[in-house]
């Protein structure tokens, strides 16, 4: 679908293909705990995942877990305190705000992307309809945010990420703030969009049915320090629905391997 | 990775037992469909106000205020609150306008304060701007002057009008230094608030976007401070126009031409009430119509882009 244009500049530096989207090798992330003299708290401890090229994961994990934190540290917008990240490529990233600029529109909003991403002018303007017409937004190019409903705006969201022409898409709880009906769709339209473009997706969710849903590896961390602590491969054909009984069997499986990790906080 | 190659599926839903109702066969995975009608339920249509219902709810509220501060007037000129050389009667200042009007001075006036206050306010805005930009980005700088500048917000700038006669004498360039004193740090502040009230979340989508130094300035944190920045803008002209105002009452030299402020000053000089309310009436009207014509439209347009603008 999306030709390979040479435009980004992640040319490998090496001969060697990479053979991956993401590769997370023994990352721990600490911060400094305010008030203490030097006090650390141990947020990622030693986790290592590999994304493959064209591969959909779902982080799942409650709160604590540092899911945000891992995906910050895959998208270079923090270092990791031990370990190292690689990825092909600068990842796109998208927020559980749509993160979209009041003062653009829809289509220039995907547009600046692609200018920073060195998009010469005369072709940002099809560029961003073309991209528009993926989410099915097709008239949207010269609406305001504040003029798209919630689900049109995460999906500009989703066409400015998409701008971006990364192998990998690291996606922050994008559908936590919808509604359930618009979620539903928003599954369906990401799963389409995910086939047709080919592009390696790290999604992190705390909704289970989500995480079976979309993914086809499906990665649980524990809480404080997120640690992994077990991975599903999920075989169920797509495209599926949340309502799948396959997709419910699975979701209680893994929903009690999540509350045997939260309760084990509660024991002391 | 296996893609069917349009994304419509051919598969048969097994939840569906094939029964279709009359006519079109609803297909379940009609996914464009759905997703039209949810865009649809979901959008809000804005529309604009018409010019009648701006009439009523715009114009005439400070119309009916204005008649009645004059009324008011007239009846305490009537009742002889204050005798004449104190009180002049809304006619007599009318007279004043005519007069100064008839003899063509009446725009020279105006235009020689006004040309000075833009011109100041421009140069204002040319060295306030990359100074907020300075000190609301980089650590040291703010730490540096951050209090200065916020300081010299509340140090009135009638201040200013001594040592800048003093240091350059009674001319132009005193006054524009008088102006440039009071309204740089407006502006500076203004650009500073409006950049610290950015939302973290912009300056992190910018920064996936591949937004860095001067291309995040100029696409993401100017843009997204615009708000705060037009109200600093605004402070800032007023202040420009205070201060000249102060500058032109102060100072007065045949050579600076007479504006605004000199024409109050004059009226003082001649004990002319009716000049001197005519002064005082078109400092005012100049304030609120620049407020009116530039800030006013600029600052809506700006809102209302972003949804901002409320209405009622």
């Amino acid at each position: 679908m999306a030709t390979p244009t040479a435009t980004t500049a992640e040319v490998a530096e090496d001969a060697t293909a990479v053979t991956y989207a993401a590769r997370i090798e023994h990352v721990s992330k600490s911060f400094p705990v305010p008030g203490t003299r030097g006090g650390q708290q141990l947020v990622l401890d030693d986790i290592t995942l590999d994304v493959a090229p064209g591969e959909f994961v779902t982080l799942l994990g409650a709160s604590g877990c540092g899911k945000s934190t891992l995906l910050n540290l895959v998208a270079g917008l923090d270092r990791p305190s031990a370990g190292s990240i690689g990825t092909d490529g600068r990842p796109a990233l998208m927020f559980q705000e749509h993160a979209l600029f009041p003062w653009l529109t829809a289509g220039k909003n995907i547009e600046l992307a692609l200018k920073l991403r060195g998009v010469a002018k005369a072709e940002r303007r099809p560029e961003a309809e073309r991209l528009l017409e993926l989410v099915r937004l097709q008239g949207a190019y010269g609406k305001r945010v504040h003029e798209l409903s919630g689900g049109m705006r995460q999906r500009v969201a989703l066409a400015r990420a998409l701008a971006q022409d990364s192998k990998l898409l690291l996606m922050d709880e994008p559908f936590a703030a919808l509604d359930a009906i618009t979620r539903d769709v928003l599954h369906d339209e990401l799963t389409r969009i995910w086939r047709e473009t080919g592009v390696s997706v790290l999604f992190v969710t705390h909704n289970v049915r989500e995480a079976v849903r979309l993914a086809q590896r499906v990665v649980l961390l524990s809480s404080r320090p997120g640690r992994i602590a077990r991975e599903w491969t999920v075989g169920i054909p797509q495209p599926r629905r949340i309502e799948d009984s396959a997709v419910a069997e699975l979701s209680v499986e893994i929903t009690e391997e999540l509350r045997g990790e939260i309760r084990r906080h509660g024991q002391h | 990775m296996a893609s069917t190659d349009n994304g419509v599926d051919i598969k048969v839903d097994v939840t569906k037992d094939g029964s279709t109702a009359a006519g079109e066969p609803q297909d379940p995975n009609d996914l464009a469909g759905l997703e039209a009608g949810l865009d649809a339920l979901d959008s809000v249509q804005v529309g604009r106000t018409p010019l009648r219902e701006t009439l009523t709810r715009k114009v005439l509220p400070p119309v009916t205020a204005i008649v009645l501060v004059l009324v008011v007037w007239q009846l305490l000129v009537w009742a002889e609150a204050a005798p004449a050389y104190k009180l002049p009667s809304p006619s007599d200042v009318w007279g004043e306008v005519r007069e100064s009007w008839l003899q063509g001075t009446l725009f020279d006036y105006i235009w020689t304060s006004v040309s000075r206050g833009l011109l100041g306010f421009l140069m204002a805005l040319a060295i306030g701007t990359p100074l907020g930009l300075l000190v609301a980005r980089v650590k040291f700088v703010r730490a540096a002057i951050g209090p200065i500048l916020s300081g010299l917000q509340s140090l009135p700038s009638v201040a200013w009008v001594a040592p800048a006669v003093l240091w350059l004498g009674l001319n132009n360039s005193m006054m524009y230094a008088v102006i440039l004193l009071g309204a740089v740090p407006s502006i500076a502040n203004g650009l500073v608030a409006g950049i610290d009230q950015i939302p973290p979340l912009f300056l992190r989508a910018g920064r996936t976007l591949g937004a860095t130094g001067l291309r995040e300035a100029r696409h993401i944190v100017m843009p997204a401070a615009l708000p705060g920045y037009l109200a600093g803008l605004k402070q800032g002209w007023a202040f420009s126009w205070r201060s000249l105002m102060a500058a032109e009452i102060i100072a007065s030299h045949p050579d600076l031409g007479v504006g605004l402020g000199q024409l109050l000053e004059n009226g003082r000089n001649n004990s002319s009430m009716s000049q001197v309310f005519l002064a005082i009436f078109l400092i005012l009207l100049v304030g609120i119509a620049i407020e009116l014509l530039i800030f006013s439209p600029l600052e809506r347009r700006v809102l209302r882009g972003r949804g901002l603008l409320v209405t009622r």
